[in-house]
């Protein structure tokens, strides 16, 4: 089962090598790993997709507290979140298919970040299966390129999306 | 506790104004070091100045593999924290397996290394070495400083980080401009670790419940670790024990928390262990693990490990409990605290049968050998050792055979006595570890059992002990033979021994060469004379027993089998 991990974790050097380290040392998968600043300066946000039983998700839980610079570990399974992926991609887009090409990203709710005379470049935020979908029916366009963030998730207050 | 250097209304004094070097060497004091382990090098001369007349007593070993076991072993056999400082790259690479062997046995060490100047860093400067990366998963917790004004926090949290919660190594690596800068040492700048949080007290809900599992128990045993010996609750547990009414196994790094004279003692459980502690494990309905962390080499087989028991874990690491065994009533916290709440709802109960069954086994499946062989067995060697210093000395050990042997015949009967490489099982670590325990007691008489090969690998360190005077005593079961290599090989491989002997050195010559005393042994019936010799003699001495060759360690759990399925009962028997 999928689970996203969120770690608050000091913002010092070497707390990411610790914690890939860890994943490596210890065998446990990484899905997706993102870091970035928090509105506490000393602080940053790691969120985590990991693979695993219950079992094997509940060590890389706990090995992680573990780990000094680390603060909090939540997992968020079986809670209601927003999880969200953002997505740079290239599709090669010749003139005679862009108007096409233009009514799918629209439908994605995806941006235009960048047009060139083969390809444009999308900007597509969402959940990861939303993400997934969109890459399936551009393939047939021909896709140059593809650059994800990998998931951010955070818990809602709410049971569902508005 | 926090405030900045400066900030502070008083006025800086001139005293207050100090180089990193000073600062890390007044902490150290303020931590109350005494004593510590290090070999000098180019970029830590700064902090070796400040420690030339420092109020500290300084071991030099001859290789920092050597000093950080030897700061580990101090460790072990003081309950303070062991310093160990070494210079950067090849310095701090040779800590690499002294750290391993703490981490793996959660041994509170700290090491100090020395690291290239701050703008060289990256450059592949002269002895420089990624040290934090190379040492992070051998240590608790690492880190590099960069700014002369962490110092001191820094090596606060070190010491707090190294000894409290399930302790372990931590590193601190110092470039050399940090301790030549200087800056305003108050000594007052707290720690700063929001995310090291240590739960000491253990859920009363969880004891209750532990304790109401352990008075319902028809057949439990209490399995202890080397936890138990690192929270000092060797005493509560004996109290526990005793007022539940409890069977007590140990495993090899618990040795000594529970006096193996005592009828309810299981001895040793595991893969080398007593077949009477394996039974009784396999067969109990409650399996109390104390300290102890469920290691392969002590389950056996872990699908077929306590098939009708439910399970109790005290541990102070959240991350022990359930990692290889399903765990009914975990209660995480520090072990002393918690067996003493323990201690308060525990009811005593007979359980005629279960300890009836259990003096049975104790009785047929005894650790064995044989006494009638004319050449000298090794067991015999650690049995004459144990019966001659009254089983009070403080045993080091090699890893593999001698190590088996050490923990089967010699008696264990107080925590901190045995000092053993459990988890890395580094050979090579007897000797400096005998070294470091006898800094830590100098009045102890602390015994080194170790094989030829251990011996081998770190025999250098014997100049340090003539150096210092340590009186340590090495007892070599020299077989010429890895001997658990070669028992693995006989057994598994087909007597195919293969890379497994070595051609050894007169040891009793290394030994006087030295500047210690040697003493060869290779007449049985000269056993008795040689072991007192060496525990009259005042300088180091080393022993050279010149062993039985093919001897095998029994009984013995072959890898992958259930831990009730032992080998060498039958030699065991044999042996009544």
């Amino acid at each position: 089962m999928k689970h996203i991990i969120s770690a608050l974790v000091e913002n010092k050097p070497g707390v990411l090598a610790h914690v890939a380290g860890m994943f490596a040392a210890r065998g446990f998968n990484i899905d997706s790993l993102v870091v970035g600043r928090t509105e506490d300066p000393k602080l940053s946000r790691m969120t985590l997709v990991v693979i695993g039983d219950d079992k094997v998700v509940e060590q890389v839980r706990k090995q992680l507290a573990k780990i000094v610079p680390v603060v909090k570990v939540q997992d968020f399974a079986g809670q209601p979140v927003v999880a969200r992926d953002l997505m740079l991609v290239s599709i090669s887009a010749p003139a005679d298919k862009r108007s096409e090409i233009l009514s799918l990203i629209e439908t994605f709710k995806g941006k235009v970040v960048d047009i060139g005379q083969k390809f444009v470049m999308v900007e597509v935020s969402g959940p990861e299966a939303k993400i997934e979908a969109f890459i399936d029916v551009c393939r047939p366009y021909g896709i140059k390129s593809v650059a994800r963030t990998g998931t951010i998730a955070m818990p809602r207050q709410t049971k569902t999306e508005p | 506790m926090k405030s900045k250097p400066g900030t502070s209304s008083e006025p800086i004094s001139e005293s207050s104004i100090k180089t990193g070097a000073q600062i890390i060497v007044d902490t150290l004091i303020e931590q109350g070091v005494d004593t510590m382990f290090g070999y000098t090098g180019g970029v830590v001369l700064p902090l070796f100045d400040r420690l030339y007349d420092a109020p500290i007593n300084f071991i030099n070993p001859r290789h920092e593999q050597g000093g950080c076991h030897m700061a580990d072993a101090y460790a072990r056999a003081s309950g303070k924290v062991g310093v160990m400082v070494a210079t950067s790259g090849p310095g701090a690479c040779n800590l690499v397996t002294g750290l391993a062997t703490a981490m793996m046995d959660s041994v509170p060490v700290v090491a100090l290394t020395g690291q290239v100047r701050t703008e060289l860093i990256g450059n592949d400067a002269f002895q420089e070495a990624d040290t934090t990366g190379i040492t992070r998963p051998v240590t608790k917790y690492n880190c590099i400083v960069k700014r002369v004004e962490d110092l001191a926090r820094t090596v606060r949290e070190a010491f707090h980080i190294a000894s409290t919660g399930r302790p372990g190594p931590v590193l601190i690596d110092i470039p050399v401009d940090v301790a030549v800068a200087t800056c305003c040492d108050d000594g007052a700048v707290g720690m700063d670790l929001p995310g090291y949080r240590v739960r000491t007290k253990g859920n009363a809900r969880q004891i209750s419940m532990a304790a109401a599992a352990i008075n319902r128990s028809e057949k439990p045993v209490l399995y202890v670790g080397g936890g138990v010996i690192s929270a000092n609750a060797s005493e509560e547990v004996r109290a526990l024990a005793e007022k539940a009414h409890l069977p007590v196994t140990t495993t090899l790094l618990g040795l000594g928390s529970y006096d193996q004279g005592k009828p309810e003692s299981l001895d040793m459980l595991g893969m080398h262990g007593a077949a009477y502690a394996n039974y009784a494990v396999q067969e109990c309905d409650l399996l109390i693990a104390i300290g102890a962390r469920f290691d392969d080499r002590v389950t056996g087989k872990i699908k077929t490990f306590i098939p009708n028991a439910k399970v109790i874990h005290i541990d102070i690491d959240p991350a022990s409990i359930s990692k290889n065994v399903r765990v009914d009533i975990p209660v995480v916290g520090d072990a002393r605290a918690i067996v003493a709440e323990l201690l308060k709802e525990v009811e005593y109960r007979e359980r005629k049968p279960w300890f009836k069954k259990i003096a049975d086994w104790k009785e047929k499946f005894a650790f064995r050998y044989d006494r009638e062989a004319s050449t000298i067995k090794p067991q015999y060697v650690v049995e004459e050792l144990s019966n001659q210093t009254a089983s009070e000395a403080i045993i080091t050990t090699g890893v593999g055979q001698n190590q088996m042997w050490a923990a089967q015949f010699y008696r264990f009967t107080k925590p901190r006595q045995l000092i053993s490489s459990g988890g890395l099982g580094t050979m090579g670590y007897g000797l400096p570890a005998a070294i470091g325990a006898q800094v830590a007691r100098p009045d102890a008489t602390v015994v080194d059992v170790d094989g030829d090969s251990s011996f081998n690998m770190t025999m250098t360190e014997l100049a340090t002990a003539v150096q210092y005077n340590l009186p340590i005593k090495v007892c070599i079961l020299n077989n010429g033979y890895m001997g658990m290599v070669r028992q693995w090989q006989e057994l598994f491989f087909n007597k195919r021994y293969s890379k497994s002997y070595l051609s050894n050195p007169d040891y009793a010559t290394v030994a006087r060469a030295m500047g210690a005393v040697g003493i060869t042994c290779d007449e049985k019936s000269d056993v008795p004379k040689a072991i007192k010799a060496m525990l009259e003699e005042k300088k180091p001495c080393v022993v050279d027993f010149k062993v039985e060759r093919e001897e095998n360690v029994w009984p013995m759990v072959p890898a992958g089998k259930s831990l009730d399925e032992m080998d060498g009962l039958d030699i065991l028997e044999r042996l009544i």
